[in-house]
């Protein structure tokens, strides 16, 4: 069987369309699980998403803590003979996944950018050396266990023809010896970079905090209205918040246009963004790395380029 | 209180150059060092030492070379280090099993100290793994950590919120580079630290019959293919080469 589980519901539809197509391949059903309380909704659409079947773990657990999830799924693929099991890479996946494999005694491998069946063995494929090699890897054991980040794959288009079977059990879980004192949400200026069509993003070429503004007037005219920057400027210089912030530590992105202005292009910041569509770099540097991941290049001074670059685009969209 | 720092020695990523012509990356000659949030995790556990006093022993599975290393984080404030080598074939359930069982021959623990992943591969899979294997509680990607005489506080980056976590005794605790800015040690510290021992421990003396889950198959370059058309004459040309060209590829829309 194979298993899919994560507490963010796009996450699990898009996990649920490639455990579908592992699950055919072995001839085996599709689990999803849901921990908490019984929601038939989610348990429906999962189902239509490709979903054979659906365990619901009730619980009374309020807030996620790894140890504690660790155990419920630990019960849950124990009893259900889960031999493949994929779990969401998100903040809290990341933690729970190695902890769970640790109690089983198995492999895992996590951030998965592909995972197929060679020589019938359970194959990878991520990322590592930030971002400048992909490595592949196989599982020899079961039960095997990856985890997949967000927009990976794509869900199925939904069927509520697909039926399956709604699984539930109680479950008492002995309380971890940590609490949750506080959760805060960050401050968010409701950018979403990962989503954004247009990105215009800055980097260490700027000199100054108010000069991003010539990034700001170019995003505005792009209709993308989006800035992102790289490492420096909001990791270090803290000119814009975390939120800009592209590259392997921050947001990956997928824009159908990217405009990197005074950007190096260390190779953390390519690995946020090298999915783009068009990529065009702006910098004074020839040699800049950035240009070798460019479609497009200016070499020059920033500060003379975007003003003009800025009323160009603006004539030529009219 | 007893703290065990795990740290690894890494490639410098940043240092590391990719084949031309098969765009692998070359791992031979790139200078080796601690990972850095590795090195944040050594610097938590000073901070904890100087408040609360009591010993902090470097764990490494590692090259033999990884000894100069861990005297880097001697030198820092370490009292003691121990390398145990890498087997033959090892993945992340190898190294951690050994580990775990390194912590339990160590005996004494309170806080286990971790980065949240480590700079070459970034699997994050080792604390985790440890606080999983030792059944103990387990706070990642800690921003800032309040340690007290019987438990310990820890402000969790979630991304976008903070969880505050709090645990007894002992714990497993993994750190972001952003809690703090590990010191560079002086001079004095540096020819200090080479009196402090670094033991030698076997694989075989600490687990039977080890292997791997994962097989690592290969490592393949990322192609980046792009069309690198750069202009670099007369900026108002260049300017308008650029738009025109955006145009064609139906991005202005």
């Amino acid at each position: 069987m194979v298993l899919v589980f994560s507490d963010d519901k796009k996450l699990t539809l898009e996990m649920l369309s490639k455990g579908s197509e592992l699950a055919k391949e072995l001839g085996k059903k599709l689990t999803a699980v849901v921990i908490g309380k019984n929601d038939d909704a989610l348990a429906k659409e999962y189902i239509a998403h490709g979903a054979d079947k659906v365990f619901v773990a009730e619980t009374d657990i309020e807030s996620f803590k790894a140890e504690e999830y660790t155990e419920l799924l630990e019960s849950i693929i124990k009893e259900t003979g889960a031999e493949t099991v994929l779990i969401g890479s998100n903040k809290n996946g990341k933690e729970l996944a190695p902890r769970l494999a640790s109690r089983l005694n198995t492999g895992c491998v996590t951030d998965c950018t592909n995972l197929y069946f060679k020589d019938k063995k359970l194959t990878t494929e991520r990322i590592v050396y930030s971002g400048n090699a992909i490595a592949v890897e196989q599982f020899n054991s079961k039960p095997q266990i990856a985890t997949i980040p967000s927009k990976v794959f794509d869900p199925l288009p939904k069927d509520d023809k697909h039926t399956g079977d709604v699984v539930k059990k109680k479950f008492d879980v002995e309380k971890s010896a940590s609490k949750i004192l506080k959760i805060q949400e960050m401050k968010s200026e409701g950018v979403n970079v990962e989503d954004a069509e247009i990105i215009v993003s800055c980097g260490r070429g700027f000199k100054n905090k108010d000069d991003i503004k010539l990034v700001d007037d170019l995003a505005e005219i792009l209709k993308g209205r989006t800035v992102g920057c790289s490492r420096p400027i909001a990791a270090d210089l803290k000119w814009l918040a975390e939120e800009h912030w592209i590259g392997l530590s921050g947001h990956k992105v997928k824009p159908k246009l990217y405009i990197a202005a005074g950007i190096s292009g260390q190779i953390q910041h390519i690995a946020g963004m090298r999915d783009s569509g068009v990529i065009v770099a702006i910098n004074k540097d020839p040699e800049a790395l950035i240009f070798k991941s460019a479609d497009y290049g200016i070499v020059g001074d920033l500060y003379e380029i975007l003003p003009k670059l800025t009323n160009a685009v603006k004539e030529k969209m009219g | 209180m007893n703290i065990i720092v795990c740290a690894k020695q890494v490639v410098d990523v940043s240092e590391m150059k990719v084949d031309s012509s098969t765009k692998k990356p070359i791992l031979q000659g790139v200078p080796q060092k601690i990972s850095d949030i590795d090195k944040n995790a050594m610097e938590e556990a000073i901070k904890i030492k100087d408040k609360h006093g009591g010993k902090i022993t470097v764990l490494t599975v590692g090259p033999a070379d990884a000894k100069e290393r861990i005297k880097e984080l001697l030198a820092m404030g370490a009292d003691e280090g121990i390398l145990i080598p890498y087997p033959d074939k090892y993945d992340y359930h190898v190294v951690s099993t050994l580990l775990t069982e390194a912590i339990k021959k160590i005996g004494e623990y309170d806080i286990i100290l971790c980065g949240e992943a480590s700079i070459d591969l970034f699997s994050g899979q080792i604390g985790p793994r440890l606080a999983g294997l030792l059944g103990i509680p387990q706070i990642t990607y800690a921003q800032s950590v309040n340690a007290e005489k019987d438990k310990i506080t820890a402000d969790r980056n979630m991304g976008d919120k903070s969880v505050t976590t709090e645990s007894t005794y002992p714990v497993l605790i993994t750190v972001t580079k952003e809690i703090n800015e590990p010191r560079l040690p002086s001079l004095m510290q540096i020819l200090g630290a080479a009196n402090k021992p670094i033991n030698d421990w076997t694989v075989e003396s600490l687990a039977d019959g080890l292997n791997p889950k994962i097989d690592a198959v290969e490592l393949n370059g990322i192609p980046m293919e792009r069309k690198n058309i750069i202009y670099k004459d007369n900026v108002d040309e260049s300017v308008k080469n650029l738009v025109d060209s955006l145009a064609k590829e139906g991005v202005l829309r």
